[in-house]
């Protein structure tokens, strides 16, 4: 069945967001030869619209506003509420994001409609849309199906592949005007903390830390080794809850579910708890003095050693490698 | 101050899962509040402390959901209220427990409602947004901080790291994220008084709503485990000479970097 999709592109620091082109890409899965028309809302996007049409979207709809500068769930509903009618899609689809995740459920509340959060895959079988996503953070999947109302599903960052760049694609790109009114939540002040380096759930590469990390400044070695892999920078529960990071980088059951690249796991046991936020990671590092934790069991590769020994060597290495590429 | 807590009864986060006849297999496993709920228990309790009023835990469960509404209860809370689906319900998905919540909460004046960011075992973390927009009023999800002052609010929000302090009105709907506080154990008074608050029951019936109206949109048609990992391969020799292989087999075997 052809569908009409629309999907959220999502800009930050002034560019869309890698996730947003992957959706892109499962709208063109979902609409099954029908439409994939990007939407962008802010106070100035419409100079991002080609790089979605780039991107594989057919065409872009842009609602520009001073008061949708920032996200608001208020302000971002009302400018996607005057576009679902005056489009009619058959589903919509934003990336399982802080944006994505705050918004969506909103928007799919207001039209009585199912949302599948946090999709790692979709595909079409029997007629029927079916994704599969994470339950349990990981330790089981499901499939599911949308039975009534429009589809909305969120996808995870990193688990579905964008579509080649195409510069020679062409799509028209169309403004509406959305008189934006009564916002209720107010952003006074955004504090900057995630800004050093690669944000965690999109990141391709991330070195975690444990309790073998001692200390706060155990962690500098692991950001050290992040910085020359472009990667970002985890934590296990037992390295937040001694307080030698910041809670926003637990990796886990609780804490954020990830699937990079490569992860690195540093001093880190491999807690049932732990194991679930990380274990769909497409390559395991396992560095760890006891030979027996449990993390060496998910491992692709172990090294049985002193992280303080080890990491610093592995950054030397890849720098060689690096620089030689 | 008349506070509502929405909470989840999860698996434990060390149970390993297993599935048979197609379903979770809960035999045996251990259940706990969903550990965002705990948070959100703890913030109810600790705003009520401040400024007066009263916190009610509400969980749309079966009867073992009693348990985790004691444990609130001894956490602290006043009031427990079990809306029982198990004779109802077959299959529900967020819309149906939103649409449940949200016809239970309508009519009782909330000033605040606290939940969870996010259930560990379904990981949508729908429920809260979809309840505030039931209940027509602001939200704030994945919350570090919340200052009540009358009716105004200040909350600050965790945006994948970075903060967003947020200006808000009550009536108001947040969500816990981790660090919003360090939530309590139940202590053994607190245990021996949570026997005697109120824990009511309800059903379906009670909240006016046939089971057509909390319908699920979406539907589960398989559910299976991940393909079990192969243990890999641990590295020998001279931790120099470790590390350079390594490197090796991510840069050129697995292509990862």
């Amino acid at each position: 069945m052809a569908r009409k999709i629309i999907v959220l592109g999502e800009v930050r620091d002034g560019s869309l967001r890698n996730v947003s082109f992957e959706a892109v890409a499962a709208a063109k899965t979902a609409s099954e030869g029908g439409e994939v028309v990007g939407v962008l809302i802010g106070d100035s996007v419409n100079a991002l619209s080609g790089e979605l049409i780039h991107y594989g979207a057919d065409r872009v709809i842009t609602v520009e506003n001073e008061k949708l500068k920032q996200y608001t769930p208020d302000g971002y509903s009302q400018a996607l509420m005057a576009i679902i009618d005056a489009e009619s899609p058959e589903g919509l689809i934003f990336g399982h994001t802080s944006l994505g995740k705050d918004l969506a459920p909103k928007v799919a509340a207001k039209l009585n409609s199912g949302l599948i959060s946090d999709v790692t895959a979709l595909e079409v079988a029997g007629g029927n849309l079916v994704f599969t996503r994470p339950i349990y953070s990981g330790k089981a999947f499901e499939k599911k199906i949308v039975t009534d109302g429009l589809v909305f599903a969120t996808i995870r960052p990193n688990n579905i592949s964008p579509l080649e760049k195409d510069e020679s694609r062409s799509g028209e790109t169309s403004s509406l005007s959305v008189d934006i009114k009564d916002l209720r939540t107010i952003i006074k002040e955004v504090v900057r903390k995630a800004s050093e380096g690669v944000d965690l759930s999109e990141a391709k590469v991330i070195i975690a830390g444990g309790r073998g990390v001692k200390s706060e400044e155990g962690f500098e070695p692991l950001k050290e080794l992040a910085k020359v892999l472009n990667g970002a920078v985890g934590a296990s529960r037992g390295a937040c809850d001694a307080d030698y990071c910041d809670y926003s980088l637990q990796i886990g059951q609780t804490g954020k579910v990830v699937t990079p690249d490569l992860y690195i796991a540093c001093g880190i046991s491999g807690a049932i708890q732990h194991l679930a936020g990380m274990s769909n990671s497409k390559v395991i590092v396992a560095i760890n003095k006891d030979p027996e934790a449990n993390i060496f069991k998910v491992a692709d590769y172990g090294i049985v050693g002193d992280l303080f020994e080890v990491v610093p060597l592995l950054t030397e290495e890849f720098r060689k490698i690096l620089v030689n590429a | 101050m008349n506070i509502y807590v929405l909470m989840k009864r999860t698996f434990d986060t060390e149970e390993k899962i297993t599935i048979s006849g197609g379903q979770i297999n809960e035999d045996g496993a251990e259940f706990i509040i969903n550990p965002y709920d705990e948070y959100a228990i703890e913030e109810a309790i600790q705003v009520r402390d401040a400024q007066g009023g009263e916190v009610t835990v509400v969980s749309v469960g079966n009867e073992e959901t009693e348990k985790q509404l004691r444990t609130a209860l001894a956490m602290g809370a006043d009031k427990a209220v079990l809306i029982n689906t198990e004779d109802d319900l077959d299959y529900g998905d967020q819309f149906t427990t939103a649409k449940i919540l949200s016809e239970y909460l309508k009519d009782k004046g909330a000033d605040l409602i606290i939940a969870g960011n996010v259930a560990i075992d379904g990981g949508s973390g729908q429920v809260g947004p979809r309840v505030a927009e039931l209940l027509n009023i602001p939200y704030v999800t994945t919350i570090t901080k919340l200052d009540i002052d009358g009716k105004n609010a200040i909350v600050v929000r965790d945006v994948e790291g970075d903060s967003e302090v947020i200006e808000t009105t009550l009536p108001l709907l947040v969500t816990a994220q981790q660090g919003l506080n360090e939530p309590r154990y139940p202590s053994l008074p607190g245990i021996m008084k949570a026997k005697k608050k109120p824990l009511d029951e309800l059903e379906l019936d009670d909240l006016d709503l046939e089971e057509d109206d909390v319908e699920a949109k979406t539907k589960t048609i398989d559910i299976y485990l991940p393909p079990k990992k192969e243990a890999g391969k641990v590295l020998e020799g001279e931790l120099a000479d470790q590390v350079k292989e390594l490197v090796n087999l991510l840069h050129t075997e697995a292509k990862v970097v």
